[in-house]
C-alpha cells in the first residue's frame, strides 16, 4: 500500500504568542508536528504494519519544517519530501495546488492528513487537495480498518458518528481519538538519518507563479483583548451558588 | 451591477440551525444596496426550513430535498450543490463552521478555484474593501484577512457575527431535481446521533465544561444536569479526554474545539494556556476549582473556590429556583 501523509511544522501548542513587527514572532518557539498530523503520520505506521507498504511524509513549508519530517522519519515514516520555495504564499489554494502538483506524479492508495493545523486552524488545504485529486474523503476520521480495497471509517461530524464505506484510492483528515502517536525510538532517530528526505521548489513541480497566485492575503494580526481576573465569590457556598445566580441576573443580564 | 450571495443552510435534527441566520446576516455585510441574497437548502423534508429561511433572504431559497440528502455526505452533496451554484453565479457563498460547513467550503473552494476564509468571527467594511477577521492559533491571536480576487467563500464562526432579521417579504423557494452521481465511491453505512436532543457545542449560548477535577465518567453527571437546567451543553479539556471520562468531540482547547457562548462555566478545569485559547473568548467565564491558585482564576469574571461536586450542584439548584 502506497500511503502519503500531510505534515505541517506547527508551534508547540503551549507557547505564548508574540506579535513584532506585525508578525507573529518565531523567536524560542519551539516547534512540532502538528498533532493532528501526528495522528495522521501514527495511523499511517499502522496501516503498513497491517498491509505492508510505503509511507512517505510531505510539507510544504519553510528549511524548519525538516525537523518535523525527520522526527516522522523516526517514527518509522519510510521517505520524507519537503516542498519548500519563498514564491509558495501561504494561501490554502496556492499550497493545495503545490501538493496536488506533487500527489498527481506519485500513484498513492490512501492520503493521510490531520483534520486542521492548530495554527491557522482553517482545515481546508487536505480536502481542497482530495478534490483537485478526485480522489474521495473522508474528513475528521476517529476509526479507519482497511480492507479489499475498501477503507470502513468512523466519523465524528459535532459529536454524531457516522460508518462510511469508501472505495481506495481515498483521502482521510485524522480527529482525536484515532490513535495514540508513538515516541521516535533511539534506533528509530538513527534509521531516520539514512532514510530518503527529497527536497523540491517550484520549478521541479513544473508550478509558475501565476498557477499558485494566492486568492487572499492576510492585512494584519493583532492580540485578543487581556482578560481580567474577576471576582472570586466569598462566603458559605450556597451564599456563593445563589450570589452567583442572581450576579448573572443584575449585572451581567445573562440569564 | 448587483451581485449574488449563496448562504447554504443547514438543518440539524429537522430545524433550521441558527448560524444559518448568522451566515446571512455575514452575506449582508459583506454585500452593497441592491446585491441579492439567496439560500440553498439541503437535506430531507425541508418544507418548513425553507419557509423560515425565505423569511431572511430577499433572493429565493433554493431546495434540494430527497432521501440520499438526509445525512451530509460530501460526494453527494457537492454533486448536488454544484450545478444549482453554477446556474446561479454566485460572487460569494457563505457557510457555517459546522462539520458540514468545514467540510463542503473547501471542496467547492477548490472546484471553483476560489479563495475561502474560514471561521470568520467579524466583518468589516473599510472604504471598499472588505476584511474578514478570524482566529489563528486556536485564538491566541487575531488576523483580519482580504481576498485578492475570484469568487469568496467564507465559513463563519457560530455564535459571534449576530442572527439576520427578517427581511421584507418573503423569498421565492424554487425546488430542485436531485440526482445521484453516477460514480459514488463513499456510502454512509450508519450514523449514531449522540447528540440528539442536545444542544450541539459550537451554537450553545452556555457550555458547562469539566477538567480532571470531575474525577470520573460518572463525574460529568452533575455538569450534564446543569446544563440541561440552562439548556446548554457539556464541553470538557483535554485532561478529562485523555483520561478518559468523556469523548474527544467534547474536548474544548487548541486541539479540539473553539467556543464562544454567553456563559462558560468551568468546573475542575485548571486552565491550562491549550484551554484557555479554546475558550477565553465566551461572554462571562465562571470557574469553579479547589486550587485558589489554579491559572483558570486569572481569566474569570465569577470564581467560586470549592469542590464541584458540592458547588455544582448548589447552582443547579439556585439557577432551577431562578428560572422557574
Amino acid at each position: 500500500m502506497n500511503i502519503f501523509v500531510l505534515l505541517k511544522q506547527t508551534f508547540d501548542t503551549e507557547e505564548k504568542i508574540v506579535i513584532q513587527d506585525g508578525e507573529i514572532s518565531e523567536d524560542g518557539v519551539k516547534f512540532i508536528i502538528n498533532p493532528y498530523d501526528e495522528y495522521a503520520v501514527e495511523e499511517a505506521l499502522r496501516l503498513k504494519e497491517l498491509h505492508g507498504g510505503q509511507v512517505t511524509v510531505v510539507s510544504v513549508g519553510p528549511q524548519r519544517s525538516a525537523e518535523a519530517l525527520r522526527t516522522a522519519l523516526a517514527m518509522g515514516a519510510d521517505e520524507a519530501v519537503l516542498i519548500s520555495d519563498e514564491r509558495i504564499p501561504s494561501d490554502e489554494y496556492s499550497l493545495s495546488v503545490v501538493l496536488a502538483a506533487y500527489l498527481h506524479k506519485v500513484s498513492a492508495d490512501v492520503v493521510l492528513g490531520g483534520n486542521f493545523s492548530v495554527d491557522q486552524g482553517s482545515g481546508q488545504v487536505a480536502v481542497r487537495l482530495a478534490r483537485l485529486l478526485n480522489l474521495p474523503h473522508v474528513s475528521s476520521v476517529t476509526k479507519l480498518e482497511i480492507a479489499d480495497g475498501k477503507a470502513k471509517v468512523l466519523r465524528d461530524a459535532e459529536g454524531d458518528a457516522e460508518t462510511i464505506e469508501v472505495a481506495l484510492p481515498a483521502l482521510f483528515t485524522a480527529q482525536q481519538g484515532l490513535n495514540e502517536p508513538r515516541y521516535p525510538s533511539l534506533p528509530g532517530i538513527m534509521k531516520a538519518k539514512k532514510k530518503p528526505f527529497h527536497q523540491l521548489g517550484l520549478s521541479e513541480l513544473g508550478l509558475s507563479d501565476a498557477e499558485i497566485a494566492p486568492r487572499t492575503e492576510r492585512i494584519s494580526l493583532s492580540l485578543p483583548p487581556q482578560r481580567q481576573a474577576g471576582q472570586i465569590l466569598q462566603g458559605e457556598l450556597k451564599e456563593q451558588a445563589a450570589q452567583l445566580v442572581s450576579l448573572l441576573r443584575s449585572d451581567a443580564k445573562a440569564i | 451591477m448587483s451581485k449574488h450571495y449563496v448562504v447554504i443552510a443547514e438543518v440539524r435534527s429537522g430545524q433550521l440551525r441558527q448560524v444559518c441566520l448568522e451566515a446571512i446576516e455575514a452575506a449582508r455585510l459583506t454585500a452593497e444596496e441592491g446585491d441579492r441574497i439567496s439560500a440553498l437548502l439541503l437535506g430531507h423534508n425541508l418544507s418548513e426550513p425553507a419557509s423560515q429561511l425565505s423569511r431572511y433572504v430577499s433572493g429565493q431559497v433554493h431546495v434540494l430535498d430527497h432521501p440520499d440528502l438526509e445525512h451530509y455526505l460530501a460526494e453527494t452533496y457537492c454533486s448536488a450543490i454544484i450545478p444549482v451554484l453554477e446556474s446561479l453565479e454566485p460572487c460569494a457563498i457563505v457557510l457555517g463552521h459546522t462539520a458540514m460547513g468545514r467540510d463542503l467550503a473547501p471542496m467547492l473552494a477548490a472546484h471553483f478555484q476560489a479563495g475561502q476564509i474560514s471561521d470568520v468571527t467579524a466583518i468589516h467594511r473599510n472604504g471598499s474593501e472588505l476584511l474578514f477577521t478570524r482566529p489563528v492559533y486556536a485564538g491566541k491571536a487575531f488576523e483580519q484577512k482580504r481576498f485578492i480576487n475570484g469568487p469568496h467563500i467564507i465559513t463563519v464562526r457560530p455564535n459571534n457575527i449576530p442572527p439576520a432579521a427578517e427581511a421584507g417579504s418573503p423569498g421565492e423557494i424554487i425546488q430542485h431535481a436531485y440526482t445521484a452521481p453516477v460514480n459514488l465511491r463513499t456510502i454512509i453505512k450508519d450514523v449514531i446521533t449522540k447528540a440528539s436532543g442536545r444542544v450541539d457545542l459550537a451554537e450553545a449560548q452556555i457550555v458547562v465544561s469539566g477538567g480532571r477535577g470531575v474525577k470520573s465518567a460518572e463525574g460529568f453527571k452533575p455538569l450534564e444536569q446543569l446544563a440541561e437546567v440552562l439548556g446548554g451543553a457539556v464541553g470538557a479539556s483535554r485532561g478529562a479526554c485523555d483520561a478518559g471520562y468523556c469523548d474527544y468531540a467534547l474536548q474544548i482547547g487548541q486541539t479540539g474545539k473553539v467556543v464562544t457562548p454567553q456563559i462558560y462555566i468551568a468546573c475542575g478545569i485548571s486552565g491550562a494556556i491549550q484551554h484557555l485559547a479554546g475558550m477565553s473568548h465566551s461572554g462571562i467565564i465562571i470557574a469553579i476549582n479547589k486550587d485558589p491558585e489554579a491559572p483558570i482564576f486569572r481569566i474569570a469574571d465569577y470564581g467560586i473556590v470549592g469542590d464541584l461536586f458540592e458547588v455544582v450542584p448548589l447552582i443547579t439548584e439556585e439557577f432551577r429556583k431562578a428560572l422557574a
